[in-house]
C-alpha cells in the first residue's frame, strides 16, 4: 500500500433502486475496498488507456522548442478485475502492443500493473460466456476466488508470488480444491443471458442493410457513453493546446466513440455517416465482426456495460436478437 | 508576447454588459492567478469590472446579456460597428438565457410586479443574434473561464475555434461519475454540447443545457428515456427551455 498506488472497487451513489453504484477508484486504504461489488459502472480500461493523456509536453522558446515525453508509471496494483476485463485488456494488447504501431504508453502502463483478478456469480444480463470471456488463463497476476471464509488463489506472476506471501497464505487443501471447484461450478450454471454468436459475423453481413439498425438508431442519442463505458472499446481523438502564457504547449489524446456524430467527418466538411442507426451499426460491426476479421475473436467480452449505462436501453442482446430474428422471418 | 520568436499582436478587447447577471463577466476577472498571462496577450482596453478605462479602439468585443431596451439596441449596433469580431458571451447573449423566463408572461404585469408604478423602459428579451450579427457564440451559464482563456488563445494565434460538437455525457465519463439519470434525475446532457466538464453531474445536478444543443440532438428519444423513468413532458419540455438555449429546434 505504501510503495504502491492501490485501485480497487469502491461504491458512490445509489442507483434509484438503491443500489451502490461501483467504479474502479484509488484506494487509500485496503478497507475502502468493496470486494463483494457487482458491476463497475465504468470498466477499469481508463488506467490503461485514460480519458484524457498528454501524449507530448512542448516548451516554446524564442528559437524552436524542447519537448518532453514520459512514459514513467508508478507501479501499481489494481485488485478485482473480473475475468471479462482482463480478457478485455488481452484484446487491447492486440491492437496496443502487437500491431505495427506499438503503444508505448500503454505499455508502460500495462507493464507496471499488477491485476488481482475476483470471480463472481454473474450478474442476470452478464453474456461474458457467450463472448469466451468468462474465465481468464492468464494477463494477471493473481486471481482470487471467493471460496466461503478464504479466497483461492492462482498466481501468475513473481510479483504476486512475493506479494501473497506477505499475507498468511496457506498452502491449498484437498477440501479447498473441493470448494473451488463446486464455487467454480456454481459460478457456470447462474449464467443466464445468452447471444448467439456462432452466426455473428455472418449475420452481420446479411443484415448490413438491415431495417434493426434503423430502429435501434431511432433511440441512440448519440452520446458516446457506450464506448466510453465499454471495457474494450480504444477510439481515440487528438488535440493540440497551449497555455495562456504562451510558453506551454501540449499534444494530448482523448477517447473518443464511433457513436459520436463527427466521428467520421473528414476535412472539408464531408460526414460519411451523419446517421445515427449507420454509426451504431458501425460499433456493432467492430465489436463482433470486424475485430474477428483482423483477430480471430470479437472484440466484445460480453460484460454488458453499454447495456447497462445506455440511457436509451440499447443493449448487444437485444440488437443481436433483433437480427437473428429478422434474419429466420 | 512572442511566440515561437515570432512577435504576437496583442489585439485590443472590449467586454460589454447588457442585461444579465455579470456572472460571465466575474469569471473572467476573479480569476487572478491568470489575469496577467492574459493581459500579455491580449490589450483589455474597455472592461467595467476591472477598469475604468474606456476606450472604443477594440477589436474583438466580447458582449454579455441579452437585449432588452432601446438604448441597448442602440449601444450593440454601435459595438457591432466597432469590432471585427463579435462574441456573444454566455447564454443570455447567446439565447436570452434565463432572463427569456420572464418572456413567458405579460411584459406591463411583470413590470408592474418588479417595479410598481415606477416607470422603466423594458422591451421583450432578446439575443444578440437578434439585432446584429454573432461571430462566435461563447456558451454556458455561466461561461467557463478556461473556455473563455481557450478561446482568446485561438483568437490570437489565429486559430478558428473548435467547439465540442458531442455532448455533456461525454465529459460526464471521463470524470468518472455516476449518471444523475439513473439516481432519478432529469438530465439534457445527452442533448446539451459539452466543454463545461460536467459540472452539474460532477456535483449531482442534472445539466439544464446553459450550453445549449450538441450537434445531434434526438429530443423524442430524450423524451422517452424520462417518461420511462416516471416524469412527465412537461417537466421535460420546462427543463428544456428553461435557458431557451433550444428555441428554434424544439418544437
Ligand atoms: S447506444 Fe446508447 S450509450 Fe451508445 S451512443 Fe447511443 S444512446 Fe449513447
Ligand atoms: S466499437 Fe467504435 S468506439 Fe469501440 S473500438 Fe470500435 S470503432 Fe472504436
Ligand atoms: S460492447 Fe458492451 S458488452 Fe461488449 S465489451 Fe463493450 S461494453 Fe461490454
Ligand atoms: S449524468 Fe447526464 S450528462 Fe452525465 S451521463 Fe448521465 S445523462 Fe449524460
Ligand atoms: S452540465 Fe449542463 S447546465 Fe451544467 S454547466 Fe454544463 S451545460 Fe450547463
Amino acid at each position: 500500500m505504501e510503495e504502491n498506488e492501490v485501485i480497487g472497487p469502491k461504491s458512490r451513489d445509489r442507483d434509484i433502486e438503491g443500489n451502490k453504484i461501483y467504479r474502479f477508484l484509488k484506494l487509500n486504504s485496503f478497507d475502502e475496498l468493496e470486494m463483494d461489488y457487482t458491476r463497475s459502472y465504468l470498466s477499469p480500461k481508463n488506467y490503461f488507456l485514460p480519458f484524457k493523456e498528454d501524449l507530448v509536453t512542448y516548451s516554446l522558446q524564442d528559437k524552436g522548442w524542447e519537448q518532453e515525453i514520459n512514459y514513467t508509471i508508478h507501479p501499481r496494483v489494481i485488485v478485482g478485475m473480473r475475468a471479462c476485463d482482463i480478457n478485455a485488456l488481452l484484446k487491447l494488447d492486440q491492437v496496443m502492443l502487437k500491431s505495427a504501431y506499438p503503444n508505448p504508453y500503454y505499455f508502460a502502463r500495462r507493464k507496471n500493473t499488477l491485476i488481482i483478478g475476483l470471480d463472481h456469480e454473474p450478474l442476470e444480463d452478464c453474456f461474458c460466456k457467450s463472448m469466451n470471456s468468462d474465465t481468464a488463463f492468464h494477463g494477471f497476476g493473481m486471481f482470487l476466488t471467493d471460496i466461503g471464509d478464504k479466497y483461492f488463489a492462482a498466481i501468475n506472476s513473481d510479483t504476486a508470488f512475493i506479494i501473497l506471501n506477505r499475507f498468511d497464505a496457506e498452502e491449498i487443501t484437498d477440501e479447498d480444491r473441493l470448494l473451488f471447484k463446486a464455487e467454480k461450478k456454481k459460478i457456470e450454471l447462474k449464467f443466464k443471458t445468452q447471444v448467439n454468436i456462432t452466426i455473428l459475423p455472418e449475420l452481420m453481413d446479411l443484415e448490413f442493410e438491415s431495417e434493426v439498425w434503423k430502429k435501434w438508431g431511432d433511440k441512440c442519442l448519440s452520446c458516446g457513453t457506450c464506448a466510453m463505458v465499454c471495457p474494450t472499446c480504444y477510439c481515440y481523438g487528438m488535440e493540440e493546446d497551449i497555455d495562456l502564457s504562451i510558453t506551454k504547449a501540449v499534444k494530448r489524446r482523448f477517447l473518443y466513440s464511433c457513436n459520436l456524430l463527427d466521428f467520421a467527418a473528414v476535412a472539408g466538411g464531408h460526414n460519411f455517416r451523419p446517421d445515427a442507426g449507420v454509426r451504431l451499426k458501425y460499433r456493432y460491426y467492430h465489436q463482433f465482426r470486424g475485430f474477428m476479421e483482423a483477430f480471430d475473436q470479437s472484440l466484445c467480452v460480453g460484460c454488458n456495460r453499454c447495456g447497462n449505462a445506455c440511457l436509451a436501453g440499447i443493449n448487444p442482446k437485444a440488437v443481436i436478437d433483433d437480427l437473428i430474428e429478422t434474419e429466420t422471418k | 508576447m512572442k511566440y515561437l520568436g515570432i512577435t504576437l499582436e496583442r489585439p485590443k478587447i472590449g467586454i460589454f454588459d447588457f442585461t444579465g447577471c455579470e456572472g460571465c463577466q466575474l469569471q473572467i476577472a476573479n480569476n487572478e492567478a491568470s489575469l496577467k498571462d492574459l493581459f500579455g496577450l491580449v490589450e483589455i482596453v474597455n472592461f467595467r469590472e476591472i477598469s475604468s478605462e474606456r476606450r472604443d479602439d477594440y477589436e474583438i468585443a466580447f458582449v454579455e446579456g441579452s437585449i432588452t431596451t432601446d438604448s441597448e439596441t442602440a449601444r450593440l449596433k454601435k459595438i457591432r460597428k466597432q469590432a471585427k469580431i463579435l462574441v456573444a458571451m454566455g447564454a443570455c447573449a447567446c439565447s436570452g438565457g434565463v432572463n427569456n423566463l420572464r418572456s413567458r408572461f405579460s411584459l406591463p404585469e411583470t413590470i408592474k410586479e418588479v417595479y410598481g408604478e415606477h416607470h422603466i423602459d423594458s422591451g421583450p428579451v432578446r439575443k444578440l443574434k437578434d439585432i446584429v450579427p454573432v461571430d462566435i457564440e461563447l456558451p454556458g451559464c455561466p461561461v467557463s473561464k478556461n473556455e473563455f482563456e481557450w478561446l482568446v488563445r485561438n483568437l490570437v494565434l489565429g486559430i478558428t475555434p473548435q467547439f465540442p460538437t458531442y455532448p455533456v455525457c461525454v465529459e460526464c465519463k471521463q470524470r468518472l461519475n455516476s449518471c444523475v439519470v439513473d439516481m432519478g434525475m432529469i438530465c439534457l446532457g445527452p442533448i446539451t454540447r459539452g466543454g463545461c466538464n460536467a459540472v452539474c453531474p460532477r456535483n449531482r445536478f442534472g445539466c439544464w443545457g446553459c450550453r445549449g444543443p450538441s450537434d445531434e440532438v434526438n429530443f423524442e428519444s430524450l423524451m422517452e428515456i424520462h417518461i420511462k423513468r416516471g416524469f412527465s413532458e412537461e417537466q421535460v419540455v420546462e427543463r428544456i427551455n428553461f435557458f431557451n438555449t433550444f428555441s428554434g429546434i424544439f418544437k
